[in-house]
């Protein structure tokens, strides 16, 4: 599967991001690329799954991507919620 | 890995209530006077949020001001600055006022090498105890004393 953790720069908080998803995928042993990118490009790049912040998501929202806004980018508590929720709709 | 050290001089503590222009200037201020950023990076950190909102809220509390290596970054480096007043950032488009009292500012020279630093404040943020403690802080040493008898 491939994630985009997206922000408005993308290489601050969607890396911080991309960090807390890839430790994440690991320990459940899920293989995906994970991408951090900015705003501009998330909305040209094909992905499954994007997690972003509040205000991006809403953006986001109405592509082919399942998204998910994260409050605290290190958290890896949210990240794997966000991420359970997108595999058990699959 | 190495680990990234935060220099001394890039903690800061304030107790005045500021608006969040002269919060992102003044948590860039240490970056400015050692060199690492110039004044055009703090401005265009302030220009990204006018024209992209609150893009720098990573966590509750916790706002990480940044802007690209071809703004004005000279060296890589992070300041940490508490703010005892919440800094009100405008509302995002679904209307919800955001805060932050907790600001890492964050100058990377490009988008690979500062992994470390990165990780580094992913702990501070991870750890929400020291985020916590970090808000309590009543001074300037006190804040410093939190960040070095960190682990992460």
């Amino acid at each position: 599967m491939k994630v985009l953790c997206v922000c408005g720069m993308g290489f601050g908080s969607s890396l911080l991001l991309k960090m807390t998803a890839d430790k994440v995928l690991k320990n459940k042993g899920v293989k995906a690329d994970v991408e951090a990118v900015d705003f501009g490009t998330a909305q040209s790049v094909q992905a499954d799954m994007i997690l972003t912040n509040n205000e991006f998501a809403s953006q986001l929202q109405g592509g082919k991507a399942f998204v998910k806004a994260i409050m605290n980018m290190a958290s890896e508590q949210e990240v794997e919620s966000a991420i359970d929720e997108f595999l058990s709709q699959k | 890995m190495s680990d990234y050290q935060l220099d001394e001089n890039c903690i800061q503590w304030f107790n005045e209530k500021v608006n969040w222009q002269e919060a992102i200037a003044l948590s860039a201020a240490p970056l400015i006077k050692k060199g690492a950023v110039t004044r055009e990076y703090a401005e265009a950190m302030v220009e990204n949020i006018n024209q992209l909102g609150p893009y720098i809220l990573i966590a509750p509390n916790v706002a990480l001001p940044h802007a690209r290596p071809e703004n004005g970054v000279k060296e890589a480096g992070i300041a940490l600055t508490v703010f005892q007043e919440d800094v009100e950032f405008p509302a995002d488009s679904s209307g919800e006022e955001k805060q932050a009292r907790v600001f890492i500012c964050l100058a990377a020279v490009d988008s690979e090498s500062h992994l470390n630093m990165l990780q580094k404040i992913s702990g501070w943020i991870d750890n929400q105890g020291l985020i916590n403690s970090l808000l309590n802080a009543a001074s300037q040493e006190e804040t410093k004393q939190l960040l070095q008898s960190s682990k992460n």
